[in-house]
């Protein structure tokens, strides 16, 4: 036995039983992951070189399904709608965030119910958020509307005219950023004191201290917002889908609508496959850029 | 860091001399317009569901709106309750998903945490960053072959697909409890080890009792995710006996543009909208903090 130790001085017995016990108690998501994660990404990348209707087993085709996507106009319609949702909703669904956790952060009475009312839209279920908005921004009776014709105005087509859905969407979407304004002001409050009170006494009035203090001590948090917030706009499909269905005119027509469109609406399972390859090519080029870029607006504290 | 030593919640701004000038009145005047503007426009929608819910047809359509319901029929709740068959679908919603897989979850996630935070070996880093690089992965690009797989497996119609996957580990909860795992002092640990407590009585009998509220977090989030689902049961589960309420408010809702739509349907898509939205109102009064202070910790750390 001691021999044998000597001769494997690779891993001793405690450290093999501490292998075995790390991968036993990990196994659940070691399994996992294969199961549901490496499994599906690489049947994922075959299914796209094929045609596949569920009914009838996968034939392989190649790269048509690409190419064919590269001259379809409804591809590039959907494109831009989601590179419209993307480009728009992170920064402003962060900026209102942000915004709002700096105004909570201020010496202001009954904080925590101000917090609690920014706070709730954001955790309640999609459907009731979807049902409410619908019938609130309807253009007959809807609340808003009945109210401007009261007031003989005219009527706001939120949900009805093409050009108004997607801001219309902007604004829900600003009103439910409970959980990055959380963030936000768990980050805020992490700010050394000395530093407001450092700049204070130097004559600092409050705009220059929220842009050289505030701004930048925040600035990790607020890449980690963006970033959250740029994948999930690639992949933003409930509320688009509960309003709409990516109507009228396909206006709110996004990648994630148009995928679970084709994969199980017209069980084009080959084609929704390259989609889905094509949104994780673009998740991840924007995801390096916003992170390339970030090095130039980021200040890191030095630990 | 300074900041700690304060009690929480403290602004930052209390320490600074106090002005009386009139420009600090007129911004504090500013600051509370603003916040109660908001605070109104966020709550607007809430409260034209809730009075909507109370009001006969005659009251929905009227011009200008009608803000307090007049007569208000509270037995409007009840009456909603009864158009479909809701009390099946919140035991779907309850029994069939959301209590397993929050269970599927607490229990995974920890085991896994615990591997990650608090037991050394070789390679664990590496796995731990593959974790958190999942996370980045669109679901749509796994969604079509895992359809595929559970569809051959014949759990389509069933909610296996929704709960099974959940006894697996969920990268994002892994993430929160390995945080909070890393928090408690590794001498417990050892001090266990060498009064001879293997790993497994270590885990529940040392670690999962002073992780209480890091699992009741967890607990909280992963059955309000599977509450408030709607894109898995909307792949998975298509007969009509095995709908999730979000299910069930989908049909009501695409009914209201059909023709002949029934009486009273937008005050009962309100009813039950307000119904199901209850139950998130009282876990979000009953454990704000552990809401708040989950996702702080999900964002600072990171």
């Amino acid at each position: 036995m001691a021999v044998a130790v000597a001769k494997t001085p690779r891993l001793s017995r405690t450290r093999r039983r501490e292998l075995f016990y790390g991968i036993l108690f990990a196994s659940p998501w070691l399994i996992g992951f294969v199961l549901w994660m490496i499994i599906p990404v690489l049947s994922s990348a075959y299914y796209s070189l094929t045609r596949y209707d569920l009914l009838r087993p996968p034939v392989f085709i190649g790269l048509t399904n690409y190419v064919n996507l590269a001259s379809d106009n409804d591809f590039y319609l959907v494109l831009w709608n989601t590179l419209w949702w993307v480009v728009l909703s992170a920064p402003l669904g962060v900026a209102s965030a942000f915004l709002m956790a700096v105004l909570l952060n201020t010496k202001i009475i009954a904080r925590s119910t101000f917090r609690a009312i920014f706070f709730f839209p954001s955790i309640v279920p999609v459907i009731v958020v979807a049902s409410v908005w619908n019938f609130l921004l309807n253009i007959q009776f809807g609340a808003i509307n009945s109210t401007l014709r009261a007031l003989e105005l005219p009527a706001i087509p939120f949900l009805s005219n093409p050009a108004y859905t997607k801001p219309t969407l902007l604004m829900i979407h600003m009103w439910a950023q409970g959980s990055a304004m959380v963030i936000f002001l768990a980050t805020l409050q992490d700010v050394p004191r000395e530093l407001y009170e450092a700049a204070t006494i130097d004559g600092a009035g409050s705009w220059s201290r929220f842009w050289n203090i505030t701004l930048p001590m925040c600035s990790p948090v607020i890449l980690f917002n963006l970033v959250m917030a740029f994948i999930a706009g690639f992949q933003n499909f409930n509320l688009p889908w509960l309003l709409t269905q990516g109507g009228p005119n396909r206006s709110m027509e996004f990648f994630a609508i148009y995928l679970y469109r084709n994969a199980f609406i017209h069980l084009r399972m080959g084609k929704a496959s390259a989609l889905a390859w094509i949104l994780f090519i673009v998740i991840i080029l924007f995801t390096v850029a916003l992170f390339r870029s970030s090095a130039r607006w980021v200040y890191y504290r030095s630990e | 860091m300074a900041a700690e030593t304060l009690p929480r919640g403290t602004p930052v701004e209390r320490s600074r001399p106090r002005h009386t000038s009139l420009g600090s009145m007129l911004g504090l005047i500013v600051r509370y317009a603003i916040l109660i503007a908001l605070a109104i426009t966020f709550l607007l929608p809430f409260y034209w569901m809730a009075s909507s819910a109370m009001k006969d047809d005659s009251q929905v359509y009227v011009v200008p709106p009608r803000w307090i319901p007049n007569p208000a029929y509270i037995g409007n709740f009840w009456a909603a309750w009864q158009v479909d068959n809701f009390n099946l679908y919140a035991f779907n919603t309850i029994v069939k998903y959301a209590i397993p897989s929050t269970f599927g979850t607490v229990l995974s996630s920890a085991l896994v945490a615990y591997s990650f935070s608090r037991m050394r070996w070789p390679g664990r880093d590496v796995l731990f960053a593959i974790c958190l690089a999942t996370m980045m992965i669109p679901f749509q690009v796994t969604l079509v072959p895992l359809f595929i797989i559970f569809k051959q497996m014949g759990w389509i119609n069933t909610y296996l697909p929704l709960v099974v996957p959940s006894f697996f580990g969920n990268a994002f909860f892994i993430f929160m409890l390995r945080q909070f795992f890393r928090t408690i002092p590794m001498e417990l640990s050892e001090a266990a080890r060498i009064d001879g407590a293997g790993e497994i009585q270590t885990l529940f009998q040392i670690i999962l009792p002073l992780a209480k509220p890091a699992l009741a977090v967890v607990a909280l989030f992963a059955f309000m995710n599977a509450w408030n689902d709607y894109f898995g049961p909307l792949i998975f589960v298509n007969a009509q006996d095995q709908w999730t309420l979000a299910l069930a408010i989908q049909r009501m809702g695409a009914a209201l543009s059909e023709v002949g739509a029934s009486r009273n349907a937008y005050p009962y898509l309100m009813a039950v909208s307000t119904i199901v939205t209850l139950p998130i109102l009282l876990l979000f009064f009953f454990a704000q903090r552990a809401f708040i202070e989950g996702i702080s910790l999900t964002g600072l750390k990171g």
